[in-house]
């Protein structure tokens, strides 16, 4: 047992390094600098970068299109990535739908999709809550009725949370195909054109301004049967596993690593008195406290990472991840929003920041409280955490 | 990067549990607790000489297995499962990790020694007034022809009642906390002037306070390293409690789960209650962040002292938190049961809590991890 990169690894990690630093997109790394939002098109820019080298899906087994690294090259590939601040892939297609598919689909529909989600031709959106079932997933009531020549089926009803859906080509939803079967028996898993007649999305505004999520309304809509995946009730299998690798994902280990490389950095210049606020007592050991829960979390994820590799797959161990990865996440937002002190307060979206004539407070203060306002979702997203307790002690601890 | 054990550790992990499971339970460590030396003899000696887990952290020139840290966390991780009262953290930990490290006369006569389990070492380090601080010491160490003369007084020595062999932390020079002229000394516990006052501890162990009094001792009694030998054993002994405190920790968890699923009140048992479900979970989650940090720890013993010191300072500081968590909600959730001498719960729970505050408690940890990677 050794923490040490072989030669080959390290060699990896160079190569690594240096295709970031030749092929990450420039005009994409100057937004990113403003603190701008970023559009379907700055998504993407970088996602059909990774599309064309082959790296875009580190996980997916090779046949479906993935590069076939070991889960240390994974993991070096997320460290790096966040360590040059690059921005995340959408994960609707990449970890959630395609998987799913290449699991459970059917020769066609893995011809027909998984190669459009590599490239980035196709943007998916995640169809599961609504407004009556948030934790209670498996009480949906969107309804889909098979048509009497057994072709496709016409959906009714509402979903809610789904995350840039605005820009959605595709979507995969969890719809209701047995009303009087028990809740779980009852589900079908749907990929639903998001051009089809009938779709209305409209967005809804959360607390840091942004408009990242929506509500989308379905108005007999019609979806060929041949867009199912997995069996007419199954749905939930399919929802249940990519639940399980939305999680492990979740942990985001590498990001949260460099966020308190930024809160370190903020707090090593901010003054407070005629000290650092890094010398504050007070706010160093938030920092050092942060900083030993996220070294725990990244072992306790490579020592699940080990377990995959021996065969054990990700299964509701996923749920410490997840409940670990976003109290930490949210704890960082925290102490940059607290170094951030009065300048926390202004609000910029709709007008022009970009003005430097009179800045108001520095920079990286601008953002500190969206980003804390925003980051609450992470305890509820994905399963809410009281959800994944729930989940721990039914499937580990047997209770 | 490699985070798999080999098939020999998984075999040594095997061969000791089974023996403990045979040895360790309920009643048989109280049985031994209540013997007039407070152990059983016959298991030490089964262990060095049936098992051969004496040799696992010594190298095979030295007559060992080979191993290092990852196999006295095993060793101490199936100890800590069964709140086994060996003195293998004091002889093999940092008794063979002091006279490893430093090498000499004295290594290679006690080495076999240990291997065999004729040696039995304690550790004596603590003074009344030095808290964790290694070098805040007063015992002295004047030198003497060849050799040295020591006075002082040694607080809370663990297993010094059954040792053959003290190790001791005493000033060759300097005061107060400086570290130069802080060094490490092999005593033989029956050199004359060492007197102790024995009694028995909270956690089932025996110890002593061990008084020194012009106590005469060979030039080969000093072990090279000074400060940085000492720091190293300590580390190496900090990181052995945390895989002791895994092993108590999860072992404490299960017996509290099994508790949950058999203890009934209002008509069902408790475990089918929300609020004990989630403080089930997250006991398990402390425990699994208890193994992570442990490895973690274990596995950066070797990297340079700032570094290695920075990890196993992070990595106690969540062990000692977490394990408080463990022991805590462990007794709360047995209720009144839990706070009796009837139960292995209450037993564990006790273990647990002097594990938090060994070598440094969280707070302690914290603020050395503190010193090293944040600006002052």
């Amino acid at each position: 047992m050794n923490l040490d990169f072989s030669p080959e690894e390290l060699a990896f990690r160079d190569e690594v390094r240096a295709f970031i630093a030749e092929n990450y997109p420039a005009q994409l790394r100057g937004k990113q600098d403003e603190g701008g939002d970023l559009s379907k098109e700055d998504f993407l820019s970088w996602h059909k970068v990774l599309a064309k080298k082959g790296w875009i899906a580190p996980a997916w087994p090779v046949e479906y299109g993935g590069p076939g690294w070991t889960a240390t090259q994974r993991y070096i590939w997320s460290e790096e990535t966040a360590r040059a601040d690059c921005i995340r892939i959408m994960p609707f297609g990449i970890t959630m739908v395609g998987p799913v598919i290449y699991t459970f689909g059917t020769p066609e529909q893995k011809a027909r999709f998984l190669p459009r989600i590599l490239s980035g031709e196709d943007w998916w959106c995640q169809g599961y809550s609504e407004p009556g079932s948030g934790s209670d997933l498996a009480s949906l009531r969107t309804r889909a009725v098979l048509s009497e020549d057994g072709s496709h089926y016409i959906v009714n009803g509402q979903k809610t949370w789904t995350t840039m859906a605005q820009h959605a080509d595709w979507g995969f939803f969890l719809v209701r195909t047995n009303p009087d079967a028990k809740q779980q028996e009852g589900i079908s898993f749907l990929l639903i054109d998001m051009k089809t007649p009938g779709i209305t999305v409209r967005p809804i505004i959360t607390l840091g301004g942004e408009h990242e999520v929506n509500e989308v309304f379905l108005e007999d809509v019609k979806v060929p049967v041949e867009n199912r995946v997995y069996e007419e009730n199954k749905g939930w299998t399919c929802a249940k596993f990519l639940l399980a690798h939305e999680r492990t994902g979740i942990a985001g280990v590498a990001a949260s690593k460099r966020g308190i490389e930024r809160v370190r950095s903020i707090a090593s210049s901010e003054m407070d008195g005629d000290r650092p606020l890094l010398a504050n007592p007070f706010f160093r050991r938030k920092v050092a406290e942060l900083e030993m829960d996220l070294t725990a979390l990244e072992f306790t994820e490579l020592r699940t990472l080990a377990g995959e590799a021996a065969g054990r797959g990700p299964g509701p161990e996923s749920s410490v991840l997840k409940i670990k990865g976003s109290e930490i996440q949210q704890r960082i937002t925290e102490l940059a929003l607290e170094a951030a002190g009065h300048y926390g307060a202004p609000y910029f979206r709709g007008f022009g920041d970009g003005d430097n004539e009179h800045p108001i407070g520095p920079d990286w203060a601008h953002h500190t409280a969206p980003s804390y306002f925003n980051m609450r979702k992470t305890t509820i997203y994905g399963g809410s955490n009281e959800i994944q307790r729930n989940i721990i002690a039914k499937m580990v601890l047997g209770l | 990067m490699d985070l798999s054990f080999t098939e020999t550790q998984d075999m040594l992990r095997d061969t000791l549990s089974r023996f403990l499971a045979d040895t360790y339970n309920f009643e048989t460590r109280k049985k031994m607790l209540e013997r007039p030396e407070g152990r059983d003899p016959g298991i030490w000696r089964a262990l060095a000489t049936e098992l051969g887990i004496l040799s696992a952290p010594f190298s095979e020139e030295q007559g060992g297995l080979g191993g290092g840290p990852l196999e006295n966390l095993i060793v101490m991780e199936e100890l800590g499962k069964v709140i086994a009262i060996e003195p293998y953290l004091q002889t093999a930990v940092i008794g063979g990790g002091a006279l490893k490290a430093a090498g000499g006369a004295m290594a290679d006569a006690l080495i076999p020694g240990i291997i065999g389990g004729d040696v039995i070492c304690a550790f004596a380090y603590a003074e009344p007034k030095g808290r964790y601080d290694l070098a805040r010491i007063e015992t002295t160490a004047r030198k003497d022809g060849a050799g040295y003369v020591l006075n002082g007084h040694k607080a809370v020595v663990y297993a010094a009642p059954w040792a053959t062999h003290l190790l001791v932390t005493a000033r060759t020079g300097g005061s107060g906390n400086e570290r130069g002229g802080v060094e490490l000394f092999v005593v033989d516990a029956k050199s004359a002037g060492v007197t102790r006052r024995d009694y028995p501890t909270v956690d089932g162990f025996q110890a002593s306070e061990v008084y020194f009094e012009n106590v005469a001792v060979p030039g080969e009694a000093l072990l090279l390293g000074g400060m940085d030998l000492i720091e190293q054993v300590v580390d190496e002994a900090t990181m052995a409690v945390c895989a002791e405190g895994q092993g108590a920790g999860r072992q404490l968890h299960e017996l509290t789960l099994a508790y949950t699923k058999e203890r009934k009140q209002f008509g069902q048992p408790i475990g089918r209650f929300q609020a004990l479900q989630f403080r089930l979970a997250d006991m398990m989650i402390e425990a699994e962040q208890v193994a992570s940090m442990t490895l973690m720890g274990t596995l950066k013993l070797d990297l340079p002292a700032e570094q290695r010191k920075a990890a196993v300072s992070l990595a106690k500081a969540k062990v000692s938190k977490s394990l408080r968590f463990i022991g805590q909600n462990a007794v709360q959730t047995h209720g009144g049961i839990g706070i009796t001498v009837e139960l292995a719960a209450g037993h564990y729970f006790k273990r647990l809590t002097m594990i938090e505050s060994q070598f440094g408690p969280a707070d302690w940890h914290l603020e050395r991890y503190e010193a090293l990677t944040l600006p002052a």
